[in-house]
C-alpha cells in the first residue's frame, strides 16, 4: 500500500500528482472465497479488513450492490460517543471508541476523528435523572462522561441558548469529551484501501440475489448480479436491507426498516464547537470541517425503503434547532436526505451467528450505527473467524428476544442516536 | 455612484426609481428591478467574492439561481443578517447592505489567497492523506486551522428578528416556473377550469421572456404577450400567482414545498410582518416548467472575474440594461452564444472574437454574427486567461487535427462562455422520476414519472420558443384532466432560429495538464484535474467522484458543474454518460432558511403548554414549576427565604402531621364504559377486575405485550359497566392508544367505549391526618366516614356544591382523598377546600413533596423506578397480578425463562446511607467491592433519593440485582469524589403496617 | 407527507394518522398454548417487506378507527386501504401515479 503522508503529498505536488495509486482495485469476482461480506458500508469493509489483518483470512470479498459507503455510512450525521448506560452497550461502544482513537494511524487514512465532545442536553428533571444515571454508570465502567450545569454547557458551546424562559429550558448537560465526529466517507474509503491492500476483493455494482445452501442447510455461496460465488462463510452487514437478504436464507428477523433523515446547512465559519444532542426536543447538531451545520432529524413513522421522508419530520427538527440556537433561524438548508435504518425491538444491534450454519449477521444499529463502526467490524470479524462471538458482542445475540433479556437503552433513557 | 455600465435605455429596470446600496461599505447606485448582481455590474463591479478552497478572486458568472460565485452576506444588522445569499437572486432595495465573504482583511487583498499560490499541495482529497501525526494533533492543531479557512460566510450573531408564516394549500394543477412553458401550462389549465397555483422564483413572472426583445408571439412582442397573458391569468379567480416563490422540494404523493419571499425583497422593513412563507401544496397534478441552465466551458483559468455565461450576459443587457464589459471574447460550443454576442454588440460592447470550439459551425446564427461583422473563429479554444481581480486577456488557440495550436493573446475585460444548456430536472428527479439521457441534446431529460407530474418547456428538452409554448400548453391541458377534449392550441411564434450545439467535459487546451487549473465547480474549487485524480485513485462511481472531489456539493448543488464533471468522467473512463449515471438530486432546489420550516413554532408556541385549571392559583402563589411532558406542574411552593429542600421539608411535615393539598389534575384519565368493560380491563391489566365492586378502587398495572411495566394508576369502578381509569401523567395518550388498538383489532367482540377524560376532570388531592376534617363539611351526598368510605373506595357526590367523583386514595401513606370535579370548577373547588383547610393548617404541596412522601412509603413511579426493563415482580408488584386469570397483556411474556427466573433480576429495595445526613444522587450505582478497578461490577442503581424530614435522614430506593436476597447487606456507592457505604432495606421506610392509611 | 385514504373518511394527510405496524399479525387466542418461539415471533419478528407491505394505520386525529393498507415500501405509494377484518387484497405490484 502506497503510504500517505505530508511527504508524499509534497512529492506528488512536484510530480503533477501523477504518482498516486488506485486506493482499491476493481476486481472481477472470483469463483469462491473463504468469506464473503455482503454490504460495502464501513461496517462491512471494516469486517473484511479485520478478517484479513487480525485473523489472516485474506481470501475475502465484499459485495456491494451500489458503490461503497453509499448507504448509511455516507448518509449519517457522524456522531461518535460511547456513554451508553448498560454494561453491554458501554463495553461495545467504548471498544469502538478506542479503535476510533487510532483509526487514522491504523489505516494510514485521515478519517478526521475529531474529539470535540458531545453534549447531551437535559430539559427536565427526568432527563437530569437519566443522564446522571448514565454519568455514574459510565464512570464505573471507565467511560468518560460528566455532568455540566447549564452555564457550564454554554461555556462549552457558546451559541447555545440557555435562557430560563425557553419552552424547554436547558437544565444541564452530560458531556463526553472523548466523543465527537469523523469524516464518514473517509472511514469507508480508508477501510477499503487497507482491506484491498491485504488482498480483499471489493466488488461494487454486485447485488446479491440469493443465498445458496446445501441439503443440510449450510451456506454454500451466493447468487449475484455478477454471477454465483461460492463460500461457506457469509456475513450480512447490509443496514436497511437486512430483512430482505436474510429472507434469502429463510430467516425472518426482529427488524423493521425506517426512513431516517438528515440535513446540512450552507457552510459558515466555525460557530458550533462540539456535538449537541437533545433527545427531549429532538435536535442533533454539529458543524462539519467544511462549515456546514450537520443536523439529524427523526425517523418517519412507517417502514420504508424509499430513502426519503416527509418534510414535517425535518421541519420538526429545525424547530428545535432554532429554539436552541435562535441565530440559526436565518441559516439555510442546503441538502436534505434519507437513509434506511434497521431497528430492533430493543434498539440495540445484533452481531451474531444465526441458526443457519455459515451465516452471520450484523444489523439493527438503528439510528446510531456509525459510532460503532470499528467496534462492530472488529467483533463481527472475530465472530466470523472463530464461529463464536467475542465476549463483548455475545450479549448482542438473537436469543435475547426470546429470553426477554433485552438491552433496552432506548426504554431506559429515551435516547436515540 | 455613477452607473457607468448602465445602458441609456431598454430593460425592465425602472429609471424613475433610483436606489442606493452598499457593497463592502462602498456606496453604489442602482434601479428598481435590479438584483444586487445587475446593480454591481452596472457599476462595473465584477469581483464579488473569494472561492472556498483557494480563495481565488471570483466574479458574477450567471444571472440566476445557478450562480456559484456571487455569494454575499446581506442584512442591516445581526438580527437581519444572512450569509451566503446569491447576488443574482436578491432584488435590490434602497439601503441594502451587502458584504463579501471568505476574505480577510479585504476582498482585494485576502490573506487566504496564499492557498492559491500553494495550490499544487492541495489536490482533491489531500486532507485524507496527511495531518495524521501526532495522534491528537488533528483535533487540536490541524482541524481548527482547516475549519477557520473553510466555511463561506459567517453565521448571524444575534437571534433572528423575523417571523415566518406557513400555509397548506390544495390545487388541481401546480405549475412550477412561470416562463413561457409555465405560463402556457397555467393558461391551459385555467381555461379548462382547473384550480391552479403557478409559482416562480423570480421577482417578475416571465422567465426567459423577460430578456426576450426579438420574438413575437401571436402577433405581439414577447414582452407584450407576457403582459397580456399575466393579465389573462389574473382574471381567473381560481388561479393563484406566486412570484418570488421557489418550489424547493418534491415530496411523496404530490406534495410540493414552496418558499415564498414576503418582505425579504424589500429588506424586511417591518419585523411584525412575516419575512417569508412556507407553502405545502398538495396538487393533483404538477407541471414542472423549470427551464434550463447554461453550462460553463471548462478551460484553464476559466474562473476569473469577468468570465460569465453567455446567455446570462445577454440577460444583463436585455433585462437589466447593463453592459457587462467593454470588450468581450466569446467562447462557445453552442449557437446561443452568438445570440448573446449580437445583443452585446448592439449594446455597444466590442466583440473581440467569437471562439467556437466546433470545427465548422454553421447556420443562421453564425451567418448573422458574420453579417454583423463579428470575428468568428471556428475550431478555436481558450488555453488560458490573464488578469488577477478581473480578466484582462484570453489566449485563443486553434485546434487542428485534434491538436491545439499556438495561442494568440487577445485583450478583453469580459469572456462569455457557453457549453450549451442543461434541462432543470431537479424537481422531477426529486420526485423519483426516472431520467433518460438524450444523446442529441447531450443531456438528461425526464423519462417515466413517479408521481402525477408532467414536464414542459426547456426542462423537458424543448429547444425553441414555439416548442416551449406548445409543450407547456399541452402539459397544462393534460394536467387539468381534459386531455383529448380540448383543441390543440397553436402559438404563432416568430422567433430567432433554433440554437444548437453543446459540449460536456473539459476543453482541449494543449498545455501541460499538471500546470493548469480548469475549474468545473467554481465555488468548491474543483478542477478537471481533481476529477481525473479521483478517477486515477480508483473512485469510479460518480457519487465517489463527487464526494472525493466535492464537485457539485457547494451551495449551488452543482447546477452548472454536474454535467461537465460527468463529461470528464465519461471521457476519462471511456464509458458513455448513461452508464455513469447522475448523482442524486436532493431537496432543496435552492437553499431555504431554517425559519421557514420552523414557522410559528417558536418560544411559547414551540410546543403547546398544558396547564391545569389550578395553574393560575399556583403561579400566583409563587410556585416553582417543572416540565413534565407538555405539562407545567407545580414542583414546590417556597415561602420567602426557602430553598427547595426547606420548602419540601415544610410541605412534607404538613402532610404527615396535618393536611396538604395537591394538584393531581395532570394524571391521565380514561372512562371505560360498556357491558364488557370489566372483561376488557381483565384482558389488559395484570389485575383481576371482575370482583371489584362498584364504589371501589384498585391499583392497576399495565404491561407491554413483552411483559415490561408501561403504566400504572388507580382504577375506580363507578358502576357495573363504568370504570374511571387513571394513568401516569406522561402515559395517557399511549395507554389510550394501546386500549383502542386491542379493542378495535384484537377484541372487536367486546362492547366497550373508551373516552379520554384527562382534560375533563380537575383532581385535587387532600392528604394528611386531617384530610377528612377538611373535606367532610364540603361533601354532600356521601358519607366519608372511615366506616362508610374505607381506603380505596369512590363515591359520586358533590364537593363544595360541585358534582364530584370522590376517591379515597393515598399516594402519601396518609389518610387521603382525591376530589375529581369538572375542570371548569377546578380552581373554585380548590380555593374552597384551601379556605376550609385553613383552620387545620392546610399547605399546598408540589410534585417534589409528593415524590418524597411516596418514596417514604416505597410507592414506585413508573419511569423512575421502572425504565422499560422492569416486570411487576421486579418492583414488588407481584401481588397485583390476578393469578387466576388465564391471560392478560404481557402474561405470556412473563412466563419466558429469562423473565420468570428471579435469581439475578434487578429488584426494588430501600437504601439507607450509613451517614444519615448524606443524600445520595439519583442514578448513582451500587457495588459490592469499591476497590475494583473499572469496569466495576455494578449491582444496581439508585432510582429515587431524598431527604426525609419526617425520618430526619436520607432515604433512597434502588433497583439491585437479586436485591430481595440482599436485604441487610452493606454495599458501596462510588461517587465522583467519595464512596458511600449503604445498607439495603425493605423499600418502605415509614408506617410499614399502613395503619395511617386507615385514619 | 403521505396522502392516506381512510376507508371511513377519505383522503387525509399523514399527520392525521398513526402508523400501527405490520398487519395481519393476530394475537394467539390462547397464549398459554403458544411456544416461546411462536410468542417471540408474534412479539418481535416482522416481514419488513421491501415492496408491497400490509400495514395498520389509525386515523387517530379523525375518526379514530384502525384500518389496513397495502403500500409499496419502495415508492411509498398506497395500493389499497381496507377495513379491519377484511382480507388482504390480492395485488402483486404497486400502482402507477
Amino acid at each position: 500500500m502506497q503510504r500517505f503522508s505530508a511527504f508524499a503529498l509534497i512529492r506528488q505536488a512536484l510530480n503533477g500528482q501523477k504518482g498516486w495509486d488506485r486506493q482499491w482495485r476493481d476486481p472481477e469476482p472470483k469463483p469462491a472465497y473463504d468469506a464473503i461480506i455482503v454490504g460495502g458500508g464501513a461496517h462491512g469493509l471494516g469486517t473484511a479488513y479485520y478478517l484479513a489483518r487480525e485473523h489472516g483470512i485474506r481470501n475475502v470479498a465484499v459485495l456491494e450492490k451500489g458503490w461503497i459507503g453509499g448507504g448509511n455510512t455516507g448518509r449519517n450525521t457522524t456522531i461518535i460517543r460511547s456513554n451508553y448506560l448498560f454494561d453491554e452497550s458501554a463495553a461495545l461502544y467504548d471498544h469502538a471508541l478506542k479503535l476510533w482513537e487510532r483509526m487514522s494511524q491504523d489505516l494510514n487514512y485521515n478519517v478526521m476523528f475529531s474529539q470535540r465532545g458531545v453534549l447531551m442536553l437535559a430539559h427536565n428533571v427526568h432527563d437530569e435523572q437519566v443522564f446522571k444515571r448514565h454519568v455514574h454508570s459510565n464512570r464505573l465502567n471507565g467511560v468518560d462522561n460528566e455532568w455540566l450545569s447549564a452555564a457550564e454547557a454554554k461555556a462549552f458551546c457558546p451559541p447555545l441558548n440557555i435562557a430560563p424562559g425557553m419552552r424547554y429550558p436547558v437544565l444541564g448537560a452530560a458531556l463526553q469529551r472523548r466523543a465527537g465526529t469523523a469524516r464518514h466517507d473517509a472511514v469507508a474509503w480508508g477501510y477499503a484501501r487497507a482491506a484491498d491492500a491485504l488482498g480483499v476483493d471489493i466488488i461494487q455494482n454486485c447485488e446479491v440475489t440469493g443465498i445458496d445452501r446445501d441439503a443440510a442447510g449450510k451456506v454454500t455461496g451466493v447468487q449475484t448480479s455478477r454471477g454465483a460465488i461460492r463460500t461457506n462463510r457469509l456475513g450480512i452487514v447490509a443496514a436497511g436491507n437486512t430483512s430482505v437478504l436474510m429472507a434469502m436464507a429463510g430467516q425472518r428477523m426482529p427488524l423493521e426498516s425506517y426512513p431516517l433523515q438528515a440535513l446540512v446547512s450552507e457552510p459558515v465559519k466555525p460557530i458550533v464547537p462540539c456535538v449537541i444532542m437533545s433527545n427531549t426536543i429532538h435536535a442533533y447538531i454539529s458543524q462539519s470541517d467544511k462549515g456546514e451545520l450537520v443536523i439529524g432529524a427523526g425517523t418517519d413513522a412507517y417502514i420504508s425503503y424509499s430513502q426519503r421522508g416527509a418534510m414535517h419530520i425535518s421541519a420538526h427538527t429545525l424547530e428545535a434547532i432554532c429554539e436552541l440556537f435562535p441565530m440559526f433561524r436565518r441559516m439555510r438548508m442546503l441538502r436534505n436526505w434519507g437513509g434506511i435504518v434497521d431497528v430492533t425491538p430493543d434498539r440495540s444491534p445484533i452481531i451474531a451467528k444465526t441458526e443457519v450454519s455459515g451465516l452471520y449477521v450484523n444489523c439493527g444499529w438503528g439510528t446510531g450505527g456509525f459510532k460503532a463502526t470499528p467496534g462492530s467490524a472488529h467483533l463481527f470479524a472475530w465472530t466470523l473467524a472463530k464461529d463464536e462471538p467475542h465476549r463483548i458482542n455475545a450479549p448482542f445475540n438473537l436469543g435475547r428476544f426470546q429470553s426477554g433479556r433485552l438491552i433496552d437503552e432506548a426504554a431506559a433513557a429515551a435516547v436515540a442516536h | 455612484m455613477s452607473e457607468a455600465f448602465r445602458l441609456p435605455d431598454g430593460g425592465r429596470v425602472d429609471r424613475a426609481q433610483p436606489l442606493s446600496f452598499t457593497f463592502d461599505g462602498r456606496r453604489y447606485g442602482g434601479l428598481a428591478g435590479d438584483t444586487i448582481a445587475s446593480a454591481l455590474l452596472a457599476n462595473g463591479v465584477h469581483l464579488v467574492g473569494r472561492s472556498f478552497k483557494y480563495h481565488r478572486p471570483r466574479g458574477i458568472v450567471s444571472a440566476g439561481a445557478e450562480e456559484p460565485n456571487a455569494l454575499v452576506g446581506v442584512g442591516r444588522d445581526e438580527a437581519h443578517y444572512t450569509p451566503n445569499l446569491v447576488a443574482t437572486q436578491i432584488s435590490l432595495y434602497d439601503g441594502l447592505s451587502a458584504v463579501s465573504q471568505n476574505r480577510s482583511p479585504s476582498l482585494e487583498r485576502d490573506a487566504g489567497s496564499i492557498n492559491d499560490r500553494l495550490w499544487r499541495f492541495f489536490p482533491a482529497g489531500f486532507y485524507y492523506k496527511t495531518f495524521m501525526w501526532p495522534r491528537r494533533a488533528w483535533t487540536r492543531v490541524f482541524e481548527p486551522r482547516i475549519r477557520a479557512m473553510a466555511g463561506l460566510g459567517r453565521a448571524p450573531k444575534a437571534p433572528d428578528a423575523a417571523r415566518y408564516a406557513q400555509r397548506y394549500a390544495h390545487c388541481d394543477v401546480l405549475v412550477i416556473g412561470a416562463g413561457p412553458a409555465g405560463l402556457a401550462s397555467a393558461l391551459a389549465a385555467a381555461e379548462a377550469g382547473a384550480r391552479v397555483i403557478i409559482c416562480d422564483e423570480q421577482s417578475e413572472l416571465g422567465g426567459s421572456l423577460l430578456a426576450e426583445t426579438e420574438a413575437r408571439i401571436d402577433g405581439l412582442a414577447a414582452q407584450d404577450w407576457l403582459a397580456a397573458t399575466l393579465a389573462r391569468l389574473g382574471a381567473f379567480d381560481r388561479v393563484t400567482v406566486l412570484p418570488r416563490t421557489i418550489a424547493f422540494g418534491y415530496f411523496p404523493h404530490n406534495m410540493v414545498g414552496l418558499a415564498q419571499d414576503l418582505t425579504g425583497y424589500q429588506g424586511e422593513p417591518d419585523d411584525a410582518a412575516p419575512r417569508g412563507r412556507l407553502w405545502q401544496v398538495r396538487a393533483k397534478q404538477v407541471v414542472i416548467a423549470a427551464g434550463a441552465i447554461e453550462r460553463p466551458l471548462v478551460f484553464p483559468d476559466n474562473d476569473r472575474p469577468g468570465i460569465m455565461l453567455a446567455d446570462s450576459a445577454r440577460i444583463y443587457v436585455e433585462r437589466y440594461a447593463v453592459k457587462p464589459g467593454r470588450r468581450a471574447v466569446i467562447f462557445t460550443a453552442h449557437d446561443e452564444a452568438y445570440r448573446a454576442a449580437l445583443a452585446l454588440h448592439r449594446a455597444g460592447v466590442e466583440i473581440a472574437a467569437i471562439a467556437d470550439l466546433r470545427g465548422a459551425p454553421e447556420g443562421a446564427w453564425i451567418d448573422a454574427a458574420r453579417a454583423a461583422g463579428l470575428p468568428v473563429r471556428p475550431a478555436t479554444t481558450i488555453s488560458g486567461t490573464d488578469g488577477q481581480l478581473r480578466v484582462s486577456a484570453a489566449h485563443l488557440a486553434p485546434i487542428a487535427d485534434g491538436k491545439v495550436g499556438r495561442a494568440e493573446r487577445i485583450e478583453c475585460d469580459l469572456v462569455l462562455m457557453s457549453g450549451g444548456f442543461t434541462p432543470s430536472v431537479h424537481l422531477f428527479s426529486q420526485s423519483r422520476g426516472k431520467l433518460r439521457f438524450d444523446p442529441a441534446l447531450e443531456a438528461f431529460v425526464p423519462g417515466a414519472p413517479a408521481e402525477a407530474s408532467l414536464m414542459a418547456g426547456a426542462s423537458a428538452g424543448a429547444q425553441t420558443l414555439e416548442a416551449t409554448l406548445a409543450t407547456g400548453y399541452d402539459a397544462g391541458d393534460q394536467a387539468a384532466g381534459v386531455s383529448g377534449t380540448a383543441q390543440v392550441r397553436h402559438f404563432a411564434v416568430e422567433a430567432a432560429p433554433l440554437s444548437r450545439g453543446g459540449f460536456l467535459g473539459a476543453v482541449p487546451h494543449g498545455r501541460d495538464p499538471a500546470s493548469v487549473r480548469a475549474f468545473v465547480d467554481f465555488q468548491n474549487d474543483v478542477t478537471a484535474k481533481d476529477i481525473k485524480l479521483a478517477l486515477a485513485e480508483g473512485f469510479r462511481s460518480i457519487e465517489h467522484v463527487k464526494r472525493y472531489t466535492t464537485t457539485g456539493m457547494a451551495t449551488d448543488q452543482g447546477k452548472t458543474s454536474n454535467m461537465n464533471a460527468l463529461g470528464i468522467v465519461s471521457e476519462t473512463l471511456g464509458r458513455p454518460i448513461p452508464e455513469i449515471g447522475t448523482t442524486t438530486f436532493r431537496m432543496p432546489y435552492t437553499p431555504v432558511p431554517f425559519g421557514y420550516f420552523a414557522g410559528y413554532a417558536r418560544g411559547e408556541l414551540f410546543e403547546p403548554v398544558r396547564e391545569t385549571p389550578i395553574h393560575g392559583w399556583a403561579a400566583e402563589r409563587g410556585a416553582v414549576f417543572e416540565d413534565v411532558g407538555q405539562w407545567k406542574r407545580a414542583r414546590y411552593f417556597p415561602e420567602p427565604g426557602e430553598d427547595m429542600r426547606a420548602a419540601v421539608a415544610r410541605e412534607c411535615r404538613a402532610v404527615r402531621e396535618a393536611v396538604g393539598i395537591f394538584d393531581a389534575s395532570t394524571l391521565g384519565k380514561i372512562e371505560i364504559v360498556g357491558p364488557d368493560a370489566a372483561e376488557f380491563l381483565n384482558r389488559l391489566y395484570v389485575n383481576a377486575w371482575t370482583k371489584l365492586k362498584p364504589g371501589r378502587l384498585r391499583y392497576g398495572v399495565l404491561l407491554r405485550e413483552d411483559g415490561f411495566i408501561v403504566d400504572d394508576g388507580v382504577v375506580g369502578r363507578i358502576a357495573e359497566d363504568r370504570f374511571h381509569v387513571t394513568t401516569t401523567t406522561g402515559g395517557a395518550p399511549r395507554v389510550l392508544a394501546t386500549m383502542e388498538d386491542y379493542l378495535q383489532t384484537e377484541w372487536p367482540d367486546l362492547n366497550v367505549w373508551l373516552t379520554s377524560t384527562t382534560e375533563q376532570w380537575a383532581v385535587i388531592a387532600v392528604q394528611g391526618p386531617k384530610a377528612r376534617d377538611v373535606l367532610a363539611p364540603l361533601v354532600e351526598g356521601a358519607d366519608i366516614s372511615a366506616a362508610s368510605m374505607p381506603h380505596m373506595s369512590v363515591a359520586e357526590c358533590r364537593v363544595a356544591g360541585v358534582p364530584a367523583r370522590l376517591f379515597r386514595v393515598s399516594f402519601t401513606g396518609e389518610l387521603g382523598f382525591e376530589v375529581n370535579v369538572p375542570a371548569e370548577y377546578g380552581r373554585a373547588v380548590w380555593e374552597t377546600i384551601f379556605a376550609a383547610g385553613q383552620p387545620h393548617g392546610v399547605v399546598p404541596y408540589g410534585t417534589e413533596t409528593m415524590h418524597v412522601l411516596r418514596a417514604e412509603k416505597g410507592y414506585i413511579i413508573v419511569g423512575q423506578e421502572t425504565d422499560g426493563t422492569a416486570t411487576p415482580e421486579d418492583v414488588g408488584l407481584g401481588w397485583a397480578i390476578g393469578k387466576a386469570k388465564p391471560d392478560f397483556v404481557g402474561k405470556r411474556a412473563l412466563a419466558r425463562a429469562g423473565m420468570a427466573a428471579q435469581d439475578d433480576r434487578k429488584q426494588l429495595v430501600g437504601v439507607l446511607t450509613e451517614e444519615p445526613g448524606f443524600v445520595l444522587e439519583e442514578g448513582a450505582h451500587l457495588v459490592a467491592d469499591p476497590a475494583q478497578k473499572p469496569p466495576m461490577t455494578m449491582l444496581g442503581h439508585v432510582t429515587s433519593s431524598y431527604w426525609s424530614a419526617k425520618l430526619n435522614r436520607s432515604i433512597a430506593l434502588a433497583m439491585v440485582r437479586s436485591g430481595r436476597d440482599r436485604l441487610g447487606e452493606t454495599l458501596h456507592v462510588p461517587l465522583a469524589d467519595r464512596t458511600v457505604r449503604v445498607t439495603l432495606t425493605e423499600p418502605v421506610f415509614y408506617d410499614p403496617e399502613g395503619s395511617r392509611l386507615d385514619g | 407527507m403521505l396522502l392516506i385514504t381512510c376507508p371511513f373518511c377519505g383522503q387525509r394527510p399523514e399527520i392525521e394518522f398513526a402508523y400501527g405496524g405490520e398487519a395481519h399479525i393476530a394475537r394467539a387466542a390462547d397464549p398459554r398454548a403458544t411456544s416461546d418461539e411462536a410468542w417471540t415471533e408474534y412479539l418481535y419478528v416482522r416481514g419488513n417487506a421491501r415492496g408491497l407491505h400490509a400495514e395498520r394505520w389509525r386515523h387517530i386525529r379523525g375518526c379514530g378507527r384502525f384500518f389496513n393498507a397495502l403500500r409499496d415500501t419502495v415508492t411509498d405509494h398506497f395500493v389499497a386501504t381496507y377495513k379491519m377484518g377484511e382480507a388482504r387484497p390480492d395485488r402483486t405490484e404497486g400502482k402507477q401515479p
